[in-house]
């Protein structure tokens, strides 16, 4: 078990750290009582798991795929379950990104949420905890574990500091990834029955038959595709991200999304590489059809929160293209695109947060005409809108032109069709920049604005730019925004090595795909024929 | 014969004889409270120590080899006692039962487990069966003892309790019959003898086996004799519906764990019958709870399905799924408790409790609402509770015999049951709209609610001490 990891050389347990860090500050946020108190620590906690998680980076060893900063210790010995911890170059940029987006997340609640705060710190460091959690372990059960432990903060989250629908949106969120993880369950039980074992990068070693693969491909593709979310798993995604509190809503699309891609390349390609190579068309299929129809639905959109949610769905379909066109670049793209989209998008989702708390309106209309108003946000939210679509020199570009440059490689239509999803991207992103800063094409704007008393419409608040906390969050992601757009080659070195070794698991592992008739099974033949068919659409040359 | 292995056994009847006792006079409610918590206090100590001795040794008879003190029975001793234990804590003050019965109440059910301990060791049909009638007889006379005006609701679910439990006694006498008849013996050990070559060769063995269970299914209101649960649940006091809810299922899984080993390698036989059975379970009380209003009803449906869950470990006949069984039965017993618990407390003078009357609860009682959340999200299965690695250890049993769409209904029931077990949470979490008061609870309310809660989260996340010990019983019986 030792030859897959390298054993943690810092002074402290860091990976262990970063989990009990949130999780003893969430303990001793029961006892906190003032306000002011409750929300300093919050941050304080926040802060701290970052800075613990810098040395990640700065120690980080490019020349091997090996899980570096592993731990391994024992709980339960009856079925060989141990404890064990350790990142590659695939999920330390995610835990990184996990780190200090949490930062910010309490930062903006500090005057989004009214009431409860105790609670709200409470349940996010305990969200915290598990999606650390999640993209660290190096067993399926620790894995699992983790993965459901994220289910009920987050509903809390929803359920008690939500919109009007919240008791929709959070069940609605909570079931449907549950379905999903259930499946998940019975794959990760499954590989247990088979091999012995659960740890994950011997699973990885293993070589199952056919039929075995397809069953767990498909049962963790479905806990994946819900998370991601892919079409037709994304309808949970718009209701929960326009009904979650701001700091909810960073959280889902920074990260949560981003647990379904690491899924994907965490469990799928590498256990069951066969079934990858032959799902992939049908998989490039639903990521073209999942970026086209976010475009398109968001296009439509007068909820600026939902506008954004249906570009997370768009996004993430770049992701998942990238990622299933299984090339050096396709998944450099996907894993860039993961950490800038969950930058980018959980920029905009504050932006709409700081302007919810002035007008408490998400409605476009409500929210016209402000670049007279507000300067400095609508500077931010333009330089944010234009990283969202990808423009040359913000992150939002490094990561769609991998995919892009990926896809038309090898599949020239899906690759128009994507072209298609960008250009859709652009619209409505400028759509809504020209109606939030300028105005209306009719050149009128919706709100009282002036020299910003909002008595006459009942609770509005005045219109004043942001403030010191505000600034600062939004300048913190700029930085980013333009450090990865400009410079990304210190995250692409970071998981050069990780990437190159994963494919090399897949395309080793591909040799075992049936041709034609020669894996039993009738029903398998009629599928495998209409799989060449779209595979030869697709790949039109 | 060595009167140290019955040890268990006569401390519950020496505590029923106390509370006989004290059930002449006129004890007053504390002090009745305290002697009671004592005793079962003591009980459970002396179980823990029954059950460390017999982990050294070989397995004994008593009583003409119709009672086995083994690993297995004096596992179920501790569980069961320490249920006990848990329901007289939890059941403090007894707000349901009438004031001039409370003695009598501690003595009944004191004699129900006493029957139930009796159970987990009988090994011969008609000790079980004598066991099973003193657990049940003596829960049959206190579902009415419950303190309420007009007595329409509780007299009816006695009766219901009753007359079904007296059926499916009798068609468990058939069965037994039929086993006897055939097999010519009543003997256990004998029997699994016997059994597994009569499975093959004459099949009219199934049917008395089947019949035979039918009683153990009617303890567990495992499909076909659940019906009576929801009606009794809902018509009995609180605390006696926290007791049928949780250890008369115990004892009945280790009824029905020695019952099923019988069949030994035959157990193909009856393996299908079981199976539709437990799915029958799971899909009626799951889809039958998302209706449910009222609190008792619900949990009375969900106990439905978990008895499929746990009949499903059952049905695997190896060492994982019995040790799978017992520690997810014993973990469920935990986790219904705190639900109980929960319920016992919000309401003031006993009476039911519905959706309604729990919103609120996060201001109202922190700690209640967080009893809640992990009894009914380790019921639903949410890691890190003991519900999570139950339900972890009944899949991992069940795929190592590749039952797989056995397994796979399983998954998509729990994953049904987590709506209604969100709703009780999402009830609680919500604000009440008019003015509701802060629940008063006194320390050792407190002190339960913790222990609860440090039970379904210890076992849940370092569950290694309690499944070795399972192993060891479960090796005692294959």
């Amino acid at each position: 078990m030792e030859h897959y990891l390298i054993e943690n050389a810092l002074s402290y347990p860091i990976l262990t750290v970063l989990i009990l860090v949130p999780l003893i500050g969430a303990g001793v946020t029961l006892f906190l009582k003032s306000d002011l108190m409750i929300k300093a620590w919050g941050l304080m906690v926040t802060v701290l798991t970052a800075a613990l998680s810098l040395p990640l980076f700065f120690n980080w060893d490019f020349q091997t795929p090996k899980y570096q900063f592993a731990q391994l210790s024992e709980w339960f010995p009856i079925l060989h379950l141990n404890y064990v911890v350790g990142v590659d170059g695939i999920s330390v940029l995610l835990v990184l990104l996990t780190t200090f987006v949490m930062p910010l997340c309490i930062l903006c609640s500090w005057t989004y949420i009214k009431t409860r705060f105790k609670e709200f710190v409470l349940v996010t460091l305990l969200m915290e905890t598990a999606m650390i959690g999640v993209f660290i372990s190096l067993n399926t059960v620790l894995f699992f574990v983790f993965w459901e432990a994220m289910l009920v903060p987050m509903y809390l989250l929803i359920a008690i500091w939500g919109g009007e629908r919240k008791d929709y949106a959070s069940i609605k969120f909570f079931l449907y990834t549950l379905l999903g993880s259930i499946f998940l369950l019975v794959s990760i039980v499954a590989l247990y029955v088979k091999t012995g074992t659960f740890f994950i990068p011997e699973l990885m070693t293993h070589t199952y038959s056919f039929g075995f693969q397809m069953w767990i491909f498909l049962a963790f593709t479905l806990a994946f595709a819900i998370k991601v979310p892919m079409f037709p798993f994304h309808t949970w995604l718009p209701a929960a991200h326009v009904e979650a509190p701001v700091a909810g809503s960073v959280i889902l699309a920074s990260i949560l999304l981003k647990m379904g891609g690491y899924g994907f390349l965490r469990f799928c390609l590498p256990m069951a590489p066969a079934a990858t190579n032959y799902c992939m068309p049908y998989l490039i299929l639903f990521s073209v059809i999942s970026i086209v129809v976010g475009g398109y639905l968001a296009l439509g959109q007068s909820d600026i929160k939902k506008l954004i949610a249906y570009s997370s769905v768009g996004h993430m379909g770049f992701v998942t293209l990238g990622i299933f066109l299984l090339s050096d670049e396709g998944l450099k793209g996907a894993m860039m695109q993961m950490i800038n989209h969950g930058v980018t998008t959980g920029a905009l989702f504050i932006l709409v947060g700081i302007i919810y708390e002035r007008t408490h309106s998400r409605e476009i209309a409500d929210n016209s005409a402000l670049g007279m108003l507000m300067p400095a946000y609508v500077t931010f939210l333009v330089l944010f809108s234009l990283a969202s679509f990808g423009f040359p020199g913000t992150n939002g570009f490094v990561g769609e032109f991998l995919v892009l440059l990926a896809v038309f490689k090898t599949h020239k239509v899906a690759g128009a069709f994507s072209i298609v999803g960008a250009i859709l991207a652009a619209a409505y992103m400028l759509r809504l920049v020209q109606k939030m800063v300028w105005s209306d094409s009719d050149g009128h704007a919706h709100h009282d604005h002036g020299d910003g008393h909002g008595d006459s419409h009942g609770g509005h608040h005045a219109l004043y730019d942001l403030n010191m906390r505000e600034a600062g969050t939004l300048i913190f992601l700029l930085c980013f925004v333009f450090w990865i757009g400009l410079n990304p080659k210190p995250l692409l070195d970071v998981m050069d090595v990780s990437v190159t070794h994963l494919l090399q698991q897949v395309s080793d592992g591909a040799q075992i795909i049936p041709t034609g008739g020669e894996h039993g099974g009738g029903h398998h033949a009629s599928l495998m024929e209409w799989g060449q068919n779209i595979k030869q659409f697709f790949a039109f040359r | 014969m060595n009167m140290s292995l019955f040890l268990p056994e006569l401390a519950l009847i020496s505590m029923a004889l106390v509370f006989f006792f004290m059930s002449l006079g006129k004890p007053k409610s504390s002090f009745l409270q305290g002697v009671a918590l004592a005793q079962a206090a003591i009980v459970v100590f002396i179980a823990l120590f029954a059950f460390k001795f017999s982990c050294n040794q070989p397995a004994q008879t008593m009583f003409y080899d119709a009672y086995r003190v083994d690993a297995f029975s004096q596992l179920f001793k501790i569980i069961l006692t320490f249920g006990l234990f848990l329901v007289i804590y939890l059941g403090a003050g007894l707000k349901g039962i009438t004031d001039n019965l409370k003695a009598e109440y501690y003595m009944f059910m004191t004699l129900s487990v006493l029957g139930l301990v009796f159970l987990s060791s009988a090994v011969e049909l008609l000790t079980i069966v004598i066991s099973l009638e003193i657990s049940s007889f003596a829960l049959y006379v206190i579902i009415p003892f419950r303190f309420q005006k007009g007595y329409r609701k509780q007299m009816e679910a006695g009766i219901k309790y009753v007359m079904f439990g007296a059926m499916a006694t009798g068609i468990s006498l058939y069965g037994m019959s039929y086993i006897y008849g055939m097999a010519h013996t009543t003997y256990l050990n004998e029997l699994v003898q016997v059994l597994p070559g009569m499975l093959k060769h004459q099949p009219a063995i199934i049917i008395g086996l089947i019949l035979m269970m039918a009683s153990f299914f009617y303890k567990l209101a495992m499909f076909p004799m659940h019906f009576w649960a929801p009606d009794v649940y809902e018509g009995s006091s609180n605390e006696t519906a926290g007791f049928i809810a949780t250890l008369p299922k115990v004892g009945a899984v280790a009824l029905l764990i020695r019952l099923v080993a019988l069949a030994g390698i035959e157990i193909n036989q009856i393996t299908g019958i079981l199976a539709i059975f437990a799915i029958l379970s799971m899909v009626v009380g799951n889809l039958s709870a998302l209706v449910q209003d009222d609190l008792k009803r619900l949990l009375a449906y969900s106990s439905i399905a978990h008895a499929g869950y746990v009949m499903v470990a059952i049905l695997c006949v190896n060492t994982l799924g019995f040790s799978a069984a017992i520690y997810y039965i014993a973990g469920y017993l935990v986790m219904n408790l705190a639900c109980f618990y929960v319920i016992y407390n919000i309401s003031p003078k006993g009476e039911n409790v519905t959706f309604a009357d729990l919103k609120g609860l996060y201001k109202n009682s922190p700690m209640l609402a967080l009893t809640l959340v992990l009894g009914a999200f380790g019921m639903a299965g949410i890691p890190p509770t003991v519900g999570f690695f139950g339900k972890f250890f009944i899949f991992t049993a069940a795929i190592e015999k590749s039952l797989y769409a056995i397994v796979i209904l399983t998954v998509i029931n729990a994953g049904i049951s987590a709506f209604y077990y969100l709703k009780m949470v999402r009830a609680a979490f919500m604000t009440s709209d008019e003015e509701s008061s802060v629940i008063q609870m006194d320390l050792s309310a407190y002190i339960l609610g913790l222990i609860l809660i440090v039970t379904i989260l210890g076992i849940g996340i370092f569950p290694q001490t309690f499944m070795h010990y399972a192993e060891m019983a479960a090796g005692t019986i294959l």
